[in-house]
């Protein structure tokens, strides 16, 4: 096989030259960054002063360690995805910071400065609980885990069990938490709800069970929201129905009784509806935490309190306050608490722990974006200053997932856009152009033709060139400024006043649309956000449709992008408007949308301001039209019996055809019926309608030409079989016209199954599957041609194409697993084709369109040769240098997404996933574009020298004949 | 792909022994658009390994004639269904499911392709009928005046069943072949085989002595050359 390989590496490195980039064009056309998701779990490293960590775990199943300076990654571990990697605990001590992942299933050790890991331990089954340090005589040296049903001790420094115990009657008891005071003893807190709390202490030695006992609680449902351990081991908890606090000695064997303080004797109450939050601090694991704790009343009101010889007094009260967390830095703790200020800031104060005084100077002011949502996390990052003081910086999560990292007095040192990790979907679109481009636009629009006269006409050519001139000597003047600044301090900083389409539309808005419901502006060239809307209210498990109505090319009309944000359980959605340059909501009113809405569907038919009309059809097939203005509505009424839609019903297995009626009303015209007990239709795909296609047909190697089946409205449906067997599994591809029901082609796949990707684009249709016979992923592509002869040679319609295409397949094996896939797109589609493939490694693969033609013959001819086919080879190359992100790669690439840019051989690339990764990549080469590297001296130099010799020569030549003429 | 095709005129005598079920086909045209499914003829279905279709179907009354004419000025659409039904079940109760599968043409074309439709039925793997299509040939609507009398009587029906094809696996037991093959080819000519230096050796070892000895003259005219210009510095 090896020999085969080699030949093979051989036989198309002959045919391809490199596509690679230079080591000097790295980071000029692209750029990536790196995101970890939703903090869980953020520790700043107190183990020496100058340290700069911060050990985040986030909800993305990511470890990593943020610069608490410069908010960049020093590294990241990023787990698997799902509850496996899912990140339980982090907890740190020194240099080590021990992790829980998958449920308890496996306790790690990280060393910090370089992230490596140190052991790992695998864990006893169960769910997992709790886990704590446990600490001896001032050190700490155990981490206990606590699970359902049992109860370990391991060593820090190897990860090795020290013990392992069964919980007693673990399958009535609830246990929930751990406790060690460092006085050698772990104490495990377990309740039955609405009975009693169950305490049992064990020895840190060999895990002996001390002591166990039980207390009345009757109203106690969970331990871990309303309890909390403070001071020398006196466990408190708080209950809003009774408004009471409740506290026990955990190790006295005297007090059978938790004792009850009502709130009302400390002059407080609890907003009803709310449940208090206890928060006490243990600054040191191997000893008891302190006597001050935090009670949280309500969303803005939190309150210090103190326990003292069994009496708790207030400290101090915070109303209003938001936050509110403590901070140790040596041997001094405090609290920082964050309270309204006005409408658009908070101010964070900072309080000693022990007395609850304020210390001088210590406000920080937090600008609330108002595009953004409200904070809802706060790490505080305490140190000591050479004068003694505490000085402190904060770290504020909000609830659009912005991490913002704040020091005196207010300024901010570093953000993250954590919303990024999710991207759900993303559109790109033009750039507006400058002032000057638009008011030439503008002077030859249809309007002002009709207005003016001839005079004002040449009068505001005149006025418009003078503007042309004034900015090109502007431009000039920047330019020579620019020259004689040093090169350091000229800053490309990037607004969205200074943003105008370039020469060659290669810079571009990309919007983004984040699962959190955040709306980003990003400029494509440099990866600075512009503008972020944060859109309150959504559900967890919307998703998100983005339409472009109306792009840049209608000045003076703004571009206008349409949202469509629909709850994936009610199916009620709803729209939002706005301006994709500049992130601000419109002003235009939205149609209700009181039912589920089914389909969209965006027309080319234009309004009077150039806005797309959208469709939207709701669950009793009613049509709902925006914008939806009379000029709208006649042109629908016009139109009607052009405008077919389709609706699918994967439950059902239900395909179905509607055209509208002149009332907006529909008619079901077709039906296709796909029987769910064989197959379910799991992904249905159109063309996308900004594709074009340059050639209609191939020229073959006897010089006629097979013509291309390229029927806009065929839909792509990929199905899999119910039956799981690796025998009998199936994957279905079925195409059927989307206006006419007609299935154009059906086949089957055999001994495969799923995840299918496909792309549907152009007469072809590339699918990938995994094949269960010989457990390899195989790349599939269809393409349909009419034959030697065009049925109708002007328009196509799909009412109107009797003859079925002939389909041509073909099948590859793929080397490597698949997470996303997608096609090139380029202005007019003259470019060739590539495959863009993600790969779980974070890779893409840029693969030439040209390996996936099912008209590689299986024996060379002169024909095929004539027509530059491959000979057939079963095997898909991958080959490094077609890796368009070379090792920027993409954490858990999710999607890729392709826009044609302004050079016919330049498509703009971005992948999403964890990270965000944008480039260019050129399927045919930079054809239309000179080399960075052109000798335009040598040219220049060249023609000049021409142009004298001719010159030279020409007076001379009529010397010469003169002379002649004379002799 | 198993297709076997029929072309069945109307009153043609059904074969006796075909050992299959009916099912009906229906449609409708009307000029308010609303569908109002009448018969149009039957559907003798057989299951098993070749899936066989006939249709026998009646001429249209002289009503439906002006009908569809109406129709088919107004641009209306002309509608077939067949309920949905499996090829493969043994018994009558398992073959048939609810529901209907309907598609379209326009009136017009098949009018003036003076009914004469191709129907297609398509069926999934396991036998159940999926989809239904049907074109008209030609099937565009230029407007032409259509003699009712001869040309709209009777439907000259082309009637397929097409079950999904299999795709394609990679092929590689062919590519070892004719790799072996080629290989095979190069193990008899020996000439082949041999490398590029051993064939042009003889050509190869002139130029490189003829290049070394240039060189060689060079670097001594060089040599010369800066000798001179030292002498001319002193």
């Amino acid at each position: 096989m090896a020999w085969l390989v080699v030949r093979l590496a051989i036989s198309m490195s002959l045919l391809y030259a490199a596509s690679a980039v230079f080591e000097d064009q790295v980071g000029k056309f692209d750029w990536r960054q790196q995101f970890i998701g939703k903090v869980r779990f953020a520790l700043f490293d107190t183990h020496s002063q100058a340290s700069k960590k911060l050990l985040v775990a986030t909800e993305q199943n990511v470890f990593a360690s943020l610069n608490s300076r410069t908010g960049d990654l020093f590294w990241r571990h990023v787990d698997k995805t799902g509850p496996e990697g899912h990140i339980d605990a982090l907890l740190m001590y020194g240099q080590d910071a021990v992790v829980v992942v998958g449920n308890g299933r496996l306790l790690r050790s990280w060393e910090t400065t370089v992230g490596g890991l140190k052991w790992e331990t695998v864990l006893d089954t169960g769910s997992f609980q709790a886990a704590a340090l446990v600490g001896v005589q001032d050190l700490v040296k155990y981490a206990a885990v606590l699970k359902k049903s049992a109860i370990s001790l391991h060593d820090l420094s190897s990860g090795s069990e020290i013990w392992v115990e069964n919980l007693p009657d673990s399958d009535s008891v609830q246990y929930q938490t751990i406790y060690s005071g460092g006085n050698g003893l772990v104490f495990v807190l377990g309740v039955v709800p609405n009975s009693h709390i169950v305490i049992v202490e064990y020895k840190i030695e060999d895990g002996e069970i001390m002591n166990k006992k039980s207390v009345e609680a009757a109203w106690m449902s969970s331990l871990e929201s309303s309890c909390a351990v403070v001071s020398s081991g006196i466990l408190l908890c708080v209950d809003q129905i009774t408004q009471s606090l409740y506290t026990l000695p955990l190790q006295s064997a005297e007090q059978t009784e938790m004792r009850q303080i009502h709130l009302q004797t400390l002059d407080l109450e609890v907003v009803s509806g709310f449940r208090p939050v206890l928060t006490s601090t243990q600054p040191n694991p191997a000893q008891p935490p302190l006597s001050e704790f935090f009670l949280q009343l309500s969303p803005d009101h939190h309150i210090l309190l103190q326990f003292k010889d069994g009496l708790i007094a207030p400290l101090r009260d915070f109303n209003p306050s938001y936050l509110a967390a403590f901070a140790t830095s040596g041997e001094r703790t405090v609290a920082a608490v964050m309270s309204p200020k006005n409408d658009t800031a908070c101010s964070i104060n900072l309080f000693s722990a022990d007395t609850g005084r304020r210390h001088l100077d210590t406000t920080i002011i937090y600008h609330m974006d108002p595009n953004g949502g409200k904070p809802n996390r706060l790490y505080v990052h305490a140190f000591l200053k050479k004068d003694d003081s505490v000085g402190y910086r904060v770290m504020v999560q909000t609830e659009d997932l912005t991490l913002t990292f704040l020091q005196q007095p207010g300024r901010v040192v570093w953000m993250r856009e954590e919303a990024l990790a999710d991207v759900v979907t993303m559109e790109m679109v033009d750039l507006p152009f400058t002032g000057t481009q638009a008011e030439l636009e503008g002077e030859f629009g249809k309007k002002a033709a009709i207005q003016d006269g001839l005079l004002p006409m040449v009068l505001k050519r005149l006025s418009s060139q003078f503007i042309l001139l004034q900015a090109w000597l502007a431009h000039l003047w920047k330019l020579f400024y620019d020259a004689r600044k040093p090169r350091s301090s000229v800053k490309n900083e990037v607004t969205i006043d200074i943003l105008s389409r370039d020469e060659f539309n290669l810079q571009k808005m990309m919007l983004m649309v984040t699962a959190s419901g955040k709306l980003f502006g990003i400029d494509s060239k440099s990866g600075t956000i512009l503008w972020k809307q944060y859109l309150e209210n959504i559900q967890p498990n919307s998703v998100f449709k983005l339409i472009v109505q109306r792009t840049t090319a209608h000045f003076p009309h703004p571009p206008q992008c349409t949202l469509l944000i629909k709850n994936k359980d009610t199916g009620l959605g709803s729209l939002y408007v706005f301006n994709p340059i500049f992130g601000k909501k419109s002003q235009i009113s939205v149609p209700a949308l009181p039912r589920p809405v089914l389909q969209t569907l965006l027309l080319p038919v234009i309004d009077q301001d150039y806005a797309k009309v959208l469709l939207l059809i709701d669950d009793q097939y009613k049509v709902t039209a925006f914008p939806s203005t009379k000029n709208v509505l006649q042109q629908l009424q016009d139109t009607a019996s052009s405008i077919f839609f389709y609706l699918v019903d994967s439950s059902q297995g239900k395909l179905s055809g509607f055209r509208l009626r002149k009332d907006l009303s529909t008619e079901l015209i077709w039906e296709v019926v796909i029987p769910t007990e064989v197959q379910k239709i799991v992904a249905v795909k159109g063309k996308r309608a900004n594709e074009h296609v340059h050639s209609q047909g191939r020229v073959m190697g006897d010089r006629s030409v097979l013509y291309k089946y390229l029927n806009p409205n065929l839909l792509a449906v990929i199905t899999e079989s119910t039956d799981a067997h690796p025998e009998r599994s199936f994957v279905g591809i079925i195409l059927i016209d989307g206006v006419t029901g007609r299935i154009v082609h059906e086949a089957v796949q055999r001994k495969a199954r799923g995840p299918v990707h496909f792309v549907h684009s152009e007469n072809w249709v590339v699918y990938v599957y995994w094949n269960s016979k010989f457990r390899r992923n195989e790349f599939s592509v269809l393409e349909l041609f009419e034959g030697a002869e065009l049925y109708n040679t002007t328009v196509f319609s799909s009412l109107d194409r009797p003859h079925p295409p002939q389909v041509l397949q073909q099948s590859y094996i793929f080397p490597a697993p698949i997470n996303t896939l997608e096609a090139t797109l380029t202005e007019k589609g003259i470019t060739s084709r590539h495959l863009l493939v993600g790969l779980p490694s974070g890779n893409i693969l840029s693969l030439p369109k040209l390996f996936l033609d099912p008209r590689r013959p299986e024996v060379v001819s002169e024909q095929s040769r004539e027509e530059n086919l491959i000979p057939y080879a079963p095997e898909m190359p991958i080959r490094e240098e077609w890796f368009i992100n070379y090792n920027q790669t993409v954490s858990r690439i999710r999607g890729i997404y392709t826009a044609p840019s302004g050079l016919e051989s330049t498509c703009l690339v971005v992948a999403y996933g964890l990270d965000i990764y944008q480039s260019r990549v050129f399927p045919s080469k930079q054809f239309d574009v000179l080399k960075d590297d052109y000798d335009y001296i040598l040219i220049s130099s060249v023609l000049f020298g021409l142009f004298f010799a001719t010159m030279i020569s020409k007076r001379l030549a009529e010397v010469k004949l003169l002379n002649r003429a004379w002799r | 792909m198993t297709v076997n095709v029929c072309v069945c005129q109307s009153g043609d005598a059904v074969d006796t022994d075909f050992s299959g079920f009916s099912v009906p086909l229906e449609h409708s045209f009307e000029v308010d658009d609303v569908p109002r499914f009448r018969l149009r003829g039957a559907l003798q279905l057989r299951g098993g390994r070749e899936n066989g279709v006939y249709l026998s179907q009646n001429q249209l009354s002289e009503k439906d004639r002006s009908t569809l004419k109406d129709v088919a000025a107004v641009d209306g659409l002309y509608r077939i269904r067949v309920p949905r039904v499996s090829l493969q079940a043994d018994r009558q109760t398992e073959r048939q499911s609810e529901g209907y599968l309907t598609t379209f043409v326009r009136a017009c074309s098949l009018v003036e392709s003076h009914l004469s439709d191709v129907i297609t039925l398509h069926t999934d793997v396991s036998g159940y009928i999926i989809g239904i299509s049907i074109v008209t040939i030609p099937g565009s609507c230029r407007g032409v005046e259509v003699e009712d009398e001869v040309d709209l009587e009777v439907f000259n029906t082309t009637i397929s069943v097409v079950a999904p094809v299999t795709a394609p696996v990679p092929e590689t037991a062919p590519y070892i072949e004719r790799m072996e093959q080629e290989m095979e080819k190069k193990g008899k000519n020996p000439q082949e085989q041999k490398s590029f230096f051993a064939k042009y050796w003889m050509y190869i070892v002139p130029l490189v002595l003829f290049l070394m000895m240039s060189g060689a003259q060079d670097q001594s005219g060089g040599g010369a050359g800066g000798g001179a210009a030292n002498g001319g510095g002193r």
